[in-house]
């Protein structure tokens, strides 16, 4: 069985931060993580995987710059198989539709999947928007916030999926798509063994494609192609400080249920 | 010192690997029991961290000193007793096999260790005998093809639990130091028993215990190395051993420092918090110092050793000052904790604890002392 | 791709089991200004079974048209089925705009569908505007809530948007209304749907959901166990619509269930009255109920984040003032009864 992951390079939204002047976004030293989501997919490949044996396979597939390298290594560190890192200038500023277009090429140049697995959403945006884009791109079907997986037979899967209210057992035929969050599992920590190893290995474990190697002409990348275009970011207005009440406590509640009442909220 | 990527994420899974197993509860309960948790030292190993520095066909990852001193060092950051499960199958265990073994011994002890299985300890302290390793009266008969082994070993980490120990004994009680022989025994072995664990000030969860043989018969083919090169053996595993330790010490000096600036930003005091009363923000800026220079000062040691140098005359160095500053840091910690830092509700009652007995265990900081006047004052 | 094909603005009506979800009536809501703005129609594009009832509820809440796909076959939402429903629909009438509810379905349904249109989709959107040009900006928090972002899709046609449940204004109803009903001639077979439903398991309700509640009084990290959300819900218990709520700190403390979590990574939620109790306000989780109309914050730290978008704060133990609110609100109710 022949396993595709996605994995994006995301900023530790925890330490991102606004100018307070500009308000705009401080990018210089923020340290950067595998998106959360995408360690889940990978420990849902690596167990399906182990489960299956055999000669199964666990691929990822990453887009970005040089600087992602050593988050691609993360991955096989975990224990990825082998790892492929879309890199070209060309494709910076892809938003959701034009990145979801070069993943889906970089997963017809690896072939012969028999299932792709990608995180649900990434921090940076939470589109969850990649993953039914690369499916429909890849013309297989798509199940997403996927909460198990269990494998029927050579050619079914059963997953679970989460609903707004409920969950819902889905029966796909492979190859599918399935998006996962962090309700799935726990994803493994990295081994010391593999990490040597896909330094030492790394001219077998990872190669790095260019538009060319998968196939797209620079006109349909990057931010160029973009339908969607970002015209302005700002940081929101705080909203200005309300009221301290001030008393006892039982001023203090009374006053508050006043308030309300004058508002014709306490009904 | 500027890290490689392999080495950044080494140590970024040594982080999130203490991060997420050595949590509070965790460590209180190995504080009350005395015991660490059985999974996560399977865990550990599974991860590769009791084979940093193995070879990859001896099961290891084959990585560096380097990789060795951060996993050290994250790990201590949350618990000095959990690195010293690090430390026993790279260093004090796994060094001497890894360096003198023949391939069979490699294949029968330093395996198994590698991957969690079985426990080796480093037998080298005797009641009598602590710096001064070539006082040792342990003695080892020779009789047909098995040596008989008599004697007592002390202070021996993990030796209530060991499957083997590495035992040192004089094989020709004239030579001094050059009469002495390394031998696995199998602590299943008649005649091997072992003391009582001993009641430490600090690093509890990891037993330690004196080992006792009385005419323990050991076969030749577990002579470890060559016979009366014993002590070379030793002197070459303590060398090893000093990093590991100036390692733990750094872990536990950055922790304290950490504790105590947040301590110092959130504690008030006549009106403010007490970081700005310059008796805790001085004292804050010569812990950091000091931690700082110990880290830098190990990682180059470390780096050095990973060339092949000979370097055990800096590995003293960086053991002396990591850890005579470490103890020095962790006072501080306390100091600036006032009463609080006295109970062992807060940790850095715990690691004032820890930190004592790096300065003391695999060379103390007078034997450091005696090792780098020699590499200085010795010869012409 | 000539843009002055696509005119009017477009909103899918999500219904679960023949009830139409809130978000298919805020959407409404938003997507009438939007159509007046431009000075086009409003349409809903309904897909299910026996939706002829649904059909009238739409037109009443404003939508000029209501495309209609019927059939046994669609009764249930599956991806390749609805998907190709609406991008045969879009093709067809070429609508400006497409706004769907980021609803689990429905952030599964639009980026399947604006792939098959090679056309732009921004998630979550917490305003829409058209702008001088006649493009829809629009406008979404990235990065936790720490920036906000205006996009536009302004060389593609439709302009396709997700907006999160709860943060636009329902659509009013009014029986007057008039409206077409469309009838889309979906021709779905089993075939085209490629997976299968083997159970569906709908949380029994009762529980009011966070969305749609009026009152919520949410815990945070200072209740110190799951045994104070026992407290909460008494207060909670007191308004008509009103229900409890955690920040995430409580969530993976295990004091209570996800689906109760407000916030970035949980519900994002509107209510009339928010009391947030030891929260100390976390950006993460105030992106998911700045929104709210009135916030109280009860919190022991008067330096707490929280104050800061707090419209009436009180410093104090929350295990007595909550009792002390809880005492008042009766007071108030018992008064206005005998009013």
């Amino acid at each position: 069985m022949k396993i595709v992951t996605t994995a994006k390079r995301v900023p530790d939204t925890t330490d991102v931060k606004t100018d307070p002047k500009t308000g705009v976004l401080i990018r210089t030293g923020i340290p950067t993580i595998v998106n959360p989501d995408d360690l889940n997919a990978l420990e849902a490949a690596l167990q399906l995987r182990d489960e299956v044996g055999g000669d199964s396979t666990v691929e990822t597939v990453t887009m970005g710059r040089d600087v992602t390298i050593i988050k691609v290594h993360e991955l096989l560190g975990m224990g990825a198989d082998h790892s492929v890192l879309l890199s070209d200038r060309c494709f910076g500023g892809a938003d959701t539709l034009v990145c979801s277009r070069t993943l889906a090429a970089g997963i017809e140049k690896i072939g012969d999947y028999d299932l792709v697995i990608t995180g649900h959403q990434a921090i940076d945006g939470d589109t969850a928007q990649v993953g039914p884009e690369i499916a429909r791109r890849l013309g297989i079907p798509c199940v997403t916030c996927v909460i198990d997986i269990k494998l029927k037979d050579e050619k079914t899967i059963e997953v679970v999926r989460e609903l707004d209210d409920g969950t819902e057992t889905i029966e796909a035929p492979l190859p599918c798509l399935l998006t996962v969050n962090s309700k799935i599992n726990t994803p493994r920590y990295m081994t010391i063994n593999n990490i040597v190893e896909s330094y030492n290995s790394e001219d077998e474990l990872l190669s790095v494609w260019n538009h060319e190697e998968i196939g797209l002409d620079p006109t349909e990348c990057g931010l160029k192609a973009s339908p969607t275009q970002v015209v302005r970011t700002y940081s929101p207005a705080p909203k200005g400080a309300g009221e301290m009440l001030e008393g006892t406590v039982p001023q203090m509640a009374a006053s508050l249920v006043g308030k309300l009442a004058e508002k014709h909220l306490i009904k | 010192m500027q890290l490689t990527d392999q080495q950044t994420l080494i140590q970024k899974l040594a982080k999130t690997f203490a991060e997420r197993e050595l949590t509070k509860e965790v460590l209180d309960k190995v504080e009350a029991t005395a015991e660490f948790p059985k999974e996560i030292q399977q865990k550990m190993a599974d991860v590769g961290f009791y084979g940093i520095k193995t070879p990859k066909e001896y099961g290891g990852a084959g990585a560096d000193t380097v990789s060795y001193a951060l996993v050290m060092k994250e790990i201590a950051y949350r618990s000095a007793v959990a690195s010293i499960y690090v430390s026993s199958p790279n260093s004090l265990s796994g060094g001497p096999l890894l360096k003198n073994g023949t391939k069979e011994q490699k294949e029968k002890y330093l395996v198994p260790i590698v991957k969690g299985e079985k426990v080796l300890a480093f037998a080298l302290t005797e009641p009598g005998a602590g710096s001064d390793a070539a006082g040792m009266s342990t003695v080892a008969i020779e009789d047909g093809d098995d040596y008989i082994i008599t004697g007592r070993k002390t202070f021996i980490t993990m030796a209530p639990f060991s499957d083997y120990a590495i035992v040192f004994a004089k094989t020709d009680p004239k030579a001094g130091t050059h009469g002495i022989t390394a031998f696995i025994v199998d602590m299943k072995a008649e005649g091997v028993s072992t003391g009582k664990a001993e009641d430490k000030m600090g690093v509890i969860g990891c037993a330690t215990s004196d080992i006792v043989l009385e005419n323990v018969r050991v076969p030749k083919e577990n002579i470890l190395g060559k016979l009366n090169h014993g002590f070379g053996i030793a002197m070459a595993t303590l060398d090893v051993g000093r990093v590991g330790v100036a390692s733990q010490a750094v872990g536990v000096a950055q922790r304290a420092l950490d504790e105590a600036v947040a301590y110092a930003k959130e504690r008030k005091e006549f009106g403010t918090t007490i970081s700005h009363f310059q008796g805790i923000s001085f004292t804050i800026a010569e812990m950091a110092a000091k931690v700082h220079a110990a880290e830098v000062l190990l990682l180059d040691t470390c780096a050095l050793m990973d060339t092949g140098a000979r370097c055990s005359d800096k590995a003293a160095m960086t053991k002396l000052l990591a850890t005579e500053w470490c103890n020095w840091v962790v006072d501080r910690a306390v100091q600036i904790f006032g009463g609080y830092g006295y109970m062992k509700d807060y940790i850095v009652e715990r690691l004032y604890r820890d930190a004592r007995v790096f300065s003391i265990y695999e060379g103390t900081s007078e034997v450091q002392k005696i090792v780098i006047a020699n590499s200085l004052l010795r010869g012409k | 791709m000539d843009l002055k094909d696509y005119k009017g603005v477009w909103t899918f009506a999500e219904q679960h089991d023949g009830e139409l979800l809130g978000v298919s009536i805020e959407l409404l809501g938003e997507g009438r200004k939007l159509a007046d703005a431009l000075g086009v129609e409003l349409s809903a594009v309904l897909i299910g079974s026996g939706m002829d009832e649904l059909a009238k509820t739409l037109v009443e809440h404003g939508a000029d048209n209501v495309y209609v796909a019927d059939d046994p076959i669609l009764a249930q939402y599956q991806n390749d089925s609805y998907s190709k429903v609406i991008k045969e629909a879009i093709d067809k009438y070429k609508p400006e705009i497409v706004l769907v509810g980021a609803t689990h379905e429905g952030r599964e349904l639009a980026p399947s569908v604006a792939a098959m249109l090679e056309t732009g989709l921004t998630a979550d959107c917490t305003a829409l505007a058209i702008n001088d040009d006649g493009n829809l900006v629009q406008t979404r928090p990235a990065f936790g809530g720490n920036l906000m972002a205006e996009i536009l899709t302004a060389k593609h046609r439709p302009q396709m948007a997700t907006v999160r449940p709860g943060v636009m204004d329902k659509a009013k109803k009014n029986a007057d209304n008039k409206g077409n009903i469309v009838k889309l001639d979906a021709d779905v077979k089993p075939e085209d749907i490629r997976t299968k439903i083997v159970e569906q398991v709908r949380e029994v309700a009762g529980k009011i959901s966070l969305t749609d509640a009026d009152v919520i009084v949410a815990g945070g990290l200072g209740l110190g166990s799951a045994d104070g959300f026992k407290l909460l819900q008494e207060l909670a218990d007191e308004f008509t619509n009103g229900t409890i709520a955690a920040s995430r700190a409580c969530v993976d403390a295990g004091w209570i269930d996800h689906s109760y979590q407000v916030g970035q990574t949980g519900v994002t939620v509107k209510p009339q009255i928010y009391f947030a109790c030891g929260i100390s306000g976390m950006i993460q989780h105030v992106s998911g109920m700045k929104g709210s109309k009135y916030i109280v914050a009860i919190n022991k730290n008067p330096e707490a984040d929280i104050f800061d978008i707090a419209d009436y704060g009180i410093v104090g133990d929350l295990y007595e003032v909550v009792p002390a609110i809880i005492e008042e609100v009766k007071k108030a109710k018992a008064a206005a009864a005998e009013e």
